[in-house]
């Protein structure tokens, strides 16, 4: 191992530390772009990963701006419906599946190995596989915005038969493009999994794992599990649309209701995909920062779990107005509240994690902070939508966007950056530019709050969600949600900056970047060389 | 290093990724089987106000003459059909557990032979299951003539079990045209009477 | 001192606000929407007060365990009752809060005789209603003038949430609802009435409501339905029961006499002025005010040869749609005359010039079931 160390490490270097070791070690592989695209380096396919999920961020975040700029006032200024519904409904496909799950995918890449002492994933060519299915997915996807007829308009959701018989002719397209994603995440959950369980440092158990670990081998089963799902239901869209068959039209005994049932046992699992990494990167986050061991870190790994086999009894708490019968709506009434207790425990366990501690705030204890303030709100928010009788005034309401933007802004997207200003020491060797991270920080508080906190009133007041044009009651709610939104929108140029400074110099970092850290990622290197713990390390689990 | 311990990683991550496969593999089954197993849920539960698709025998029992249910009827016809649906009947009163038969009738007003059926849905959902159809045009598809008028019959019953709060029961048929090639149908057996 | 006067006038506005504009879900009009109401207010101050606990712990343990502050770090990590109590304690909360939303969800479930049933069609972009068993049937358009949507002119107070004809119904009564759609799904939403129920395409689904007040409630489509979702608001005016009767007499009365008119010739101008009227509320949404459409979803009328030779075709396509597009079947949306009236206004209008008036007797011929 000693051998992979920087040999004086230039700062300027683009993939500082990590891409000099290439040339003068044993592989002398292609260089240039050929590199990148052949490269089966856990680290380098991690990096891809992130840079691929930033530039999807952006992209969604345009849309979402084009979103806010038409929505700034009553009537229609900007865009015509039809082009408001394309961007609404790409904007939610984006960030899903372009942004949020590969950016956790590239933390995993990246992470996984160096927090369990493996040398790489345990299947490395597959994942450079499964990574060069994710640009051509969303080429594709994003292609359809020039196609006649234009892009998919029929939300994030694609409710059958709007996104069958109604639908644009570059449906197809859209639905070609998700698979190649859903093949993408399952080989990537293969790949986790399968890393997980068999490349631990000898002596490391299962319970000695960091959270982080633990909640994506969890998230890559709830993958496993449901992407199949996702496949089957687009699958069958596809054969509605042009092999005459009727799975979700009436017309030929088929139900459209049947696609609601399906997409939600997909999609609810899917939800905690987009989460449960989140509360692993906070769950590593926080005690670093308090310098005081995770408490409860058994209850976590369990309520970890009950939430995603919870995540499989809930999913008709989308559908409470379908017209579902009176004992449906009670069982998945019950099953939905009763997710908020291990919920409550992840949040009860941070909080006794910081009590008589010994605090300090760096910036990515700051996201983490804000993680816990905000997604708890979104989870209260989630509570209330899952009382059903209230759930018939709220449904399709902005209350419901409201709700679900605070567990994935200030939820996956925070946890994401909090990850990234936590672990960019260890990739780039140097410590994040504090006053601009802190910037970023409180321009990104402040930006979420303004945006996503007053759709709750224009929800409860009657807004509903998907509505390029609104009544005048709403439009003080709008114009606020509108500057918020741009000026959160704005201030993420001001992370990619710090990103890109960091890579290119900043404060050297040690091994040990934070002081309170303690998992075996932080005893290699920064930056970490391109290849690490070809021979295991000893591993004392003193920890939990 | 150690090559019995490399050796042993890579047996374990063969394992793993075959067992994973064989996870993912009965996943994609059961997402499948979903389809089907909605139906038959549906069919058990009257979830969706779906009714069987096929005749049922009357279930032998006698009119329950302390309640009165009001069944109504209505009729609509989808885009892209020029067929009209009507009953005389919109609305009657029964016993539950007592049969009764109600008369539709179609008629195409395009001048051309379309094929179309007419798709049953229930309101209550819960008053679906209790709903039996001895008899139904709803269970084939029937072909008109240009011009042509067709009557049919719908016998049924709602069983002495219905919930005891439902009060009013709807069924509503909307036809809509099949897409199947007209000659291979036109030698079909006119539904009617038992099928 | 700055600070406070900020503060100060900051809630001040935010308290006039909360005067003018609605914040919070309406109490509306209906048991059943004042019982979700309280139930969204309990629930809701429960959580605040689970927020003041657990905000209260966290920002205590983030102000008074700073390094800065010379906190050292104690090593506890585990305590087994402690982890138990904040398990059983919020299951307990949870109970509670699901005893009212369930007895809540029982009384919305109730399918006790109606006095009155209606039938609501979704239909992209409009809703129809028809009272069962009453003869009475309409279709329900956004009366807002697009000009307002594309501000060439001042916004109504009612903007995008006003109809040409709102569904009217009595106060006291138990209307019962029937839902179903003609093309995609939509959703029928009054805040006021606290009734929204999908209406899905080829089923049909069922809510009922009874008004306590008369007045003018208004709502709109909650599930996305295409292109002009925004467009197609509900408006419901509750009457006393004596009203509505007469109100649907005139109903049948206004139904008969334009049945009257079906066997007289009409001129055209005579029908031209009143299939404008009709293109405007109905067709100009999707094939534009100029008759250009929006090419491939919605063709062009304007110029359309294939339309403008065969007359016959022209006819059928409005009058029973187009399966599997967004063209409905206006055969039973529209009367003998209004078809025949819009069917004339597309063949005379944007330089089409065909002269033809389209009788609306030949119409009725081709509507009229047995």
């Amino acid at each position: 191992m000693a051998s992979h160390l920087p040999t004086g490490s230039s700062a300027s270097q683009q993939q500082s530390g990590a891409a000099e070791m290439t040339s003068d070690t044993h592989h002398s592989g292609p260089t240039g772009l050929m590199r990148w695209l052949l490269t089966t380096n856990h680290k380098e396919i991690g990096t891809l990963y992130l840079l691929f999920s930033l530039a999807m961020f952006f992209i969604g975040g345009l849309f979402a701006m084009v979103v806010r700029a038409e929505l700034f006032q009553p009537g229609l200024q900007l865009v015509q419906p039809e082009f408001f519904n394309q961007m609404t409904t790409m904007h939610g496909l984006i960030m899903v599946f372009g942004a949020v799950m590969p950016a956790f995918v590239g933390l995993a890449n990246w992470m996984v190995p160096l927090q369990i002492g493996a040398p790489d994933m345990a299947l490395p060519r597959l994942n450079n596989f499964s990574f060069w299915l994710l640009p051509v997915a969303f080429t594709m996807l994003l292609a359809t915005l020039v196609m006649p007829g234009g892009a998919p308009n029929f939300g994030w959701t694609f409710y059958a038969p709007l996104s069958t018989t109604y639908a644009p002719p570059s449906t197809t397209f859209f639905i070609f493009s998700l698979h190649l994603a859903g093949i993408s995440s399952i080989l990537g959950a293969i790949n986790i999994i399968a890393t997980i369980l068999n490349l631990r440092a000898p002596g490391m158990r299962m319970m000695d794992m960091p959270l982080f670990v633990w909640t994506w081998l969890i998230t890559a089963f709830l993958l496993i599990a449901v992407m199949p799902v996702l496949a089957g239901v687009i699958t069958m869209m596809l054969l509605d649309i042009h092999f005459g068959t009727s799975f979700f039209n009436a017309a030929g005994g088929g139900d459209p209701v049947l696609f609601q049932h399906l997409f939600w046992f997909f999609g609810h699992p899917e939800v905690y995909i987009m989460i449960l990494p989140a509360f692993g990167i906070v769950s590593v986050i926080i005690p670093t920062f308090a310098r005081k061991r995770l408490f409860g870190y058994a209850s976590m790994v369990y309520a970890t779990a009950s939430i995603a086999i919870l995540s499989f009894l809930v999913w008709a708490h989308h559908m409470f107005v379908v017209g579902l019968p009176l004992t449906a709506e009670l069982f998945f009434m019950y099953s939905t509240m009763l997710i908020s207790v291990p919920t409550g425990v992840k949040v009860f366990n941070w909080i006794t994690t910081l009590f008589r501690g010994s605090l300090t705030f760096e910036p990515p204890m700051l996201f983490a902070l804000a993680f816990v303030v905000l997604f708890t709100i979104g989870g209260f928010s989630g509570l209330m939508l899952a009382i059903s009788p209230a759930d018939f005034q709220y449904h399709d309401t902005y209350f419901v966007v409201a709700h679900f933007h605070y567990v994935l802004v200030p939820g996956a997207v925070f946890a994401i950056m909090a990850a990234v200003y936590y672990w960019l020491p260890k990739w780039t060797g140097h410590y994040p530019h504090l006053r601009l991270s802190q910037w970023h920080f409180w321009l990104s508080v402040v930006g979420v709050n303004l945006t996503f906190f007053p759709m709750h009133f224009a929800g409860l007041a009657g807004m509903p969600r998907r509505i390029p044009d609104y009544s005048l009651q709403f439009a003080d709610f709008n114009m606020i949600t509108s500057i918020g939104g741009f000026l959160f929108g704005l201030s993420q140029l001001l992370f990619v900056l710090v990103v890109v400074l960091c890579v290119r110099g900043g404060r050297k970092a040690p091994a040990q970047a934070w002081e309170g850290a303690e998992d075996l990622e932080w005893t290699v290197p920064s930056p970490a060389p391109l290849h690490t713990f070809e021979t295991p390390p000893d591993f004392t689990p003193y920890r939990h | 290093m150690d090559r019995q311990f490399l050796e042993g990683r890579r047996r374990g991550v063969r394992r793993t990724v075959a067992r994973t496969l064989v996870a993912l593999v009965l996943m994609g089954c059961f997402a499948i089987a979903l389809v089907p197993l909605y139906d038959v849920f549906c069919e058990v539960t009257g979830l969706n106000g779906k009714t069987a698709s096929r005749a049922q025998a009357l279930s032998a029992q006698s009119a329950d003459q302390t309640r009165l249910v009001t069944m109504q009827f209505i009729t609509r016809s989808s885009s892209g059909l020029p067929w009209a649906l009507t009953t005389e009947t919109r609305q009657l009163r029964l016993h539950p557990g007592q049969s009764a038969e109600v008369s539709f009738t179609f008629h195409n007003l395009g001048n051309r032979p379309y094929v179309a059926r007419a798709v049953p849905s229930v309101s209550p959902s819960e008053a679906s299951v209790h709903l039996r159809k001895l008899a139904c045009f709803c269970f084939e598809n029937q072909r008109l003539a240009a011009g042509e008028r067709f009557e049919a019959p719908l016998v049924f019953q709602l069983t002495r079990d219905l919930p005891e709060d439902v009060k009013t029961v709807t069924l509503v048929y909307t036809l809509y045209e099949q897409q199947v090639s007209l000659s291979r149908h036109s030698a079909m057996q006119r539904p009617g009477g038992e099928t | 001192m700055r600070l406070v006067w900020t503060v100060g006038l900051v809630s001040a506005g935010l308290s006039s606000k909360v005067l003018a504009n609605q914040w919070n879900m309406p109490v509306g009009v209906t048991d059943v929407s004042r019982e979700i109401h309280s139930l969204h207010m309990i629930i809701f101050w429960i959580c605040v007060a689970i927020g003041v606990v657990v905000f209260g712990a966290l920002f205590y343990s983030l102000f008074r365990y700073r390094r800065s502050r010379g906190a050292r770090a104690s090593n506890f990590h585990e305590h087994t009752t402690l982890e138990i109590v904040w398990t059983v304690v919020p299951l307990l909360i949870l109970v509670a809060m699901a005893i009212p939303a369930t007895a809540t969800l029982k009384k919305m479930y109730d399918t006790s005789e109606a006095d009155l049933d209606v039938m609501i069609t979704g239909q992209q972009w409009r809703w129809r209603y028809s009272y069962l068993g009453e003869e009475v049937a309409f279709t329900s358009n956004l009366a807002t003038p697009r000009s307002q949507v594309e501000g060439k002119s001042a916004k109504s107070e009612n903007y995008l949430l006003e109809v040409d004809e709102p569904l009217v119904l009595p106060v006291g009564q138990k209307v019962r609802l029937l839902m179903t759609s003609d093309d995609v799904i939509h959703s029928w939403w009054v805040p006021d009435l606290a009734v929204k129920q999908d209406a899905v395409p080829g089923f049909v689904n069922e809510n009922w409501v009874r008004i306590n007040e008369p007045g003018i409630y208004r709502g709109q489509c909650a599930e996305l339905c295409g292109k002009d979702h925004a467009f197609m608001p509900v408006v419901v005016k509750a009457v006393e029961p004596p009203e509505f009767e007469s109100w649907l007499a005139q109903r049948k009365e206004a139904a008969a006499q334009a049945a009257l008119g079906v066997d007289r010739e009409w001129a055209l101008e005579e029908l031209m002025t009143r299939g404008e009227q009709v293109y405007a509320t109905i067709c100009a949404s999707c094939h534009m005010p100029d008759g250009q459409g929006s090419p491939p979803a919605f063709p062009a009328l304007a110029g359309n040869q294939t339309m403008l030779d065969d007359a016959d075709y022209h006819i059928e396509t409005v009058i029973n749609g187009v399966s599997g597009s967004a063209m409905p079947a206006f055969r039973s949306t529209l009367n003998a005359v209004e078809l025949a009236a819009v069917i004339t206004y597309e063949r005379n209008a944007w330089g089409n010039d065909t002269g033809e008036a389209i009788q609306p007797a030949r119409i009725a011929e081709l509507i009229d079931s047995p």
